[in-house]
């Protein structure tokens, strides 16, 4: 589904990413883990189109897209849930919910997005900045699910979370994954990383170095260990 | 006489409609430069120049091709409209990415010449607008004389105002436009189509400035220099009731159109300057403005 081919990236003079390389396969979960500051949300924001310097290739479905604008890449069916979740304060829930156009038609109706989410569903009416950061995660995801999006980027989707949101967020994406949804997540929670994602690529200051099927983990532990400083 | 507080009753009345008129331009036109302003974070020092060309068309329309006040107040804003989205397109939209001082410095250079312009071909002074038939005349209140045209001007103003506020306030689109205002990169990553919605924002801005000067032809008269007296107030206006606020626009459009009718039922003097003094005494306690977020 999304091929990445020696990708580069900068932040004004900053090169971030040297070269980046990996694939995804329609349906699966691929994590993308490594230290912080290693370039992970960096590649997420480069298939989004945010980062305006770029070069190599990006391709979905076969199709290049690292010269479109990030509103034609959403439009191609990719969602992205920023790190900071992206609620906007000044909007209620719904307004939220509702913003971003529909690319295609969804797995989840709205109806099973508040069903697999009941705190928002109970704080449709209320403004965004009063909900907690669980209930803007969910928000967030849901907001994406609306569209149709066909292939997920989910940044730190569990980070500061309470261990009960976090299995709230696990169940639903492993609801995403028996859909047929595609998902790139970016996770510093191991074990959560772990319990949904079908491989693991290793990003190390701006490269992918290893690549580890989760199947495998446990036979890799020692290296996972020591690509994720623990 | 009838009197309150010491003042005659017809005065009293009379100079508060006389607020109410101006701070229905101050409404309209810091409507207008709130809306720029949360958009595309520039000061819009054209607003004041479209608001003259709104006037200046209803004028050259009637003087050229007798066309009258109700086309008038269709035709002008939507071409005012238009030449705003020129702009954008095709110089504001270039220093998006620059400091937007820049966008300050080309808005009122381009005033500067619409002004200009204007001013080498239809000279300083003042040329008349009639009210037009339907608008003539007015009614005996009791306490005071009310012209029809002058009713007209504050009600379609709040009625222009709220119907701008209910758009951006409960309407998908309004929605899209908060979005974009607030996370313009994200708003964009979501597929909606940002510079779009910048572009016809300014057209709307411009095209508002422009309804203004045309109910404004028949009560200050059409002169190039109309929109320049009237800017700086405005501005007083957008910074009082907080950069970018739509509700601050309005409240504090009609409510300083108010004071400065009162300040001069009570002291003359000081109306020209009531809406500065209240602008210093705002930067200093709450400089986000009354409406803005700190």
């Amino acid at each position: 589904m999304l091929a990445v081919r020696d990708l580069h990236a900068w932040y004004g003079e900053q090169h971030v990413l040297h070269g980046v390389n990996f694939e995804v396969s329609t349906g699966e979960i691929v994590t993308l883990i490594g230290r912080n500051g290693a370039g992970r949300s960096t590649v997420l924001k480069s298939i989004m189109g945010l980062l305006h310097r770029r070069t190599g290739s990006i391709t979905l479905e076969g199709r290049e897209v690292l010269g479109l604008p990030s509103r034609t890449v959403a439009r191609l069916g990719v969602g992205y849930v920023p790190e900071d979740r992206g609620i906007y304060t000044t909007l209620t829930v719904e307004e939220n919910l509702f913003l971003p156009p529909e690319v295609r038609k969804p797995e989840f109706s709205v109806r099973q997005i508040l069903e697999m989410f009941p705190n928002i569903r109970e704080r449709l009416a209320s403004g965004a900045s009063k909900l907690s950061g669980g209930e803007q995660q969910m928000l967030a995801i849901g907001r994406v699910l609306r569209t149709g999006a066909r292939l997920l980027l989910l940044d730190e989707p569990t980070e500061g979370l309470a261990p009960v949101i976090v299995e709230q967020i696990g169940r639903a994406v492993t609801l995403l994954k028996q859909a047929g949804l595609t998902v790139i997540l970016v996770e510093q929670n191991f074990n959560f990383a772990a319990a949904v994602a079908d491989r693991h690529y290793v990003i190390e200051q701006g490269h992918v170095v290893d690549m580890i099927p989760n199947a495998e983990r446990d036979q890799h532990a020692a290296k996972l260990q020591k690509y994720l400083g623990i | 006489m009838e009197e309150l507080l010491g003042i005659p009753v017809q005065a009293l009345f009379g100079q508060i409609l006389l607020g109410l008129i101006n701070g229905s331009f101050y409404a309209i036109l810091s409507l207008g430069l709130a809306i720029i302003f949360g958009l595309l974070n520039i000061i819009n020092f054209t607003h004041g120049a479209q608001y003259m060309l709104g006037a200046f068309l209803a004028w050259m329309g009637l003087s050229y091709l007798g066309v009258g006040y109700w086309t008038a107040l269709l035709i002008a804003p939507l071409l005012v409209g238009l030449t705003g989205i020129a702009i954008e397109r095709l110089l504001l939209a270039r220093l998006a990415n620059v400091d937007h001082l820049y966008g300050f410095l080309l808005t009122y250079g381009i005033a500067l010449v619409i002004q200009g312009l204007f001013r080498n071909y239809y000279g300083a002074s003042a040329l008349p607008y009639p009210v037009p038939a339907e608008l003539r005349g007015g009614y005996d209140l009791g306490f005071m004389f009310l012209p029809t045209y002058r009713g007209w001007v504050v009600a379609i103003s709040l009625a222009i105002c709220l119907a701008t506020w209910l758009l951006i306030e409960k309407t998908r689109l309004g929605s899209h436009l908060r979005a974009a205002t607030e996370k313009p990169g994200l708003t964009e990553a979501f597929g909606i189509n940002v510079p779009l919605l910048v572009t016809m924002t300014y057209g709307a801005g411009a095209a508002l400035a422009a309804f203004a000067g045309v109910l404004a032809a028949p009560i200050y008269s059409v002169n190039p220099q109309m929109g320049a007296d009237l800017i700086i107030v405005v501005f007083g206006v957008v910074v009082i009731g907080g950069m970018g606020s739509i509700l601050g626009a309005i409240v504090t459009g009609f409510g300083l159109g108010l004071i400065e009718g009162l300040t001069k039922v009570f002291y003359a003097p000081a109306s020209d300057i009531v809406i500065f003094v209240i602008m210093i005494v705002i930067l200093l306690v709450r400089p986000a403005g009354l409406f803005g977020k700190a």
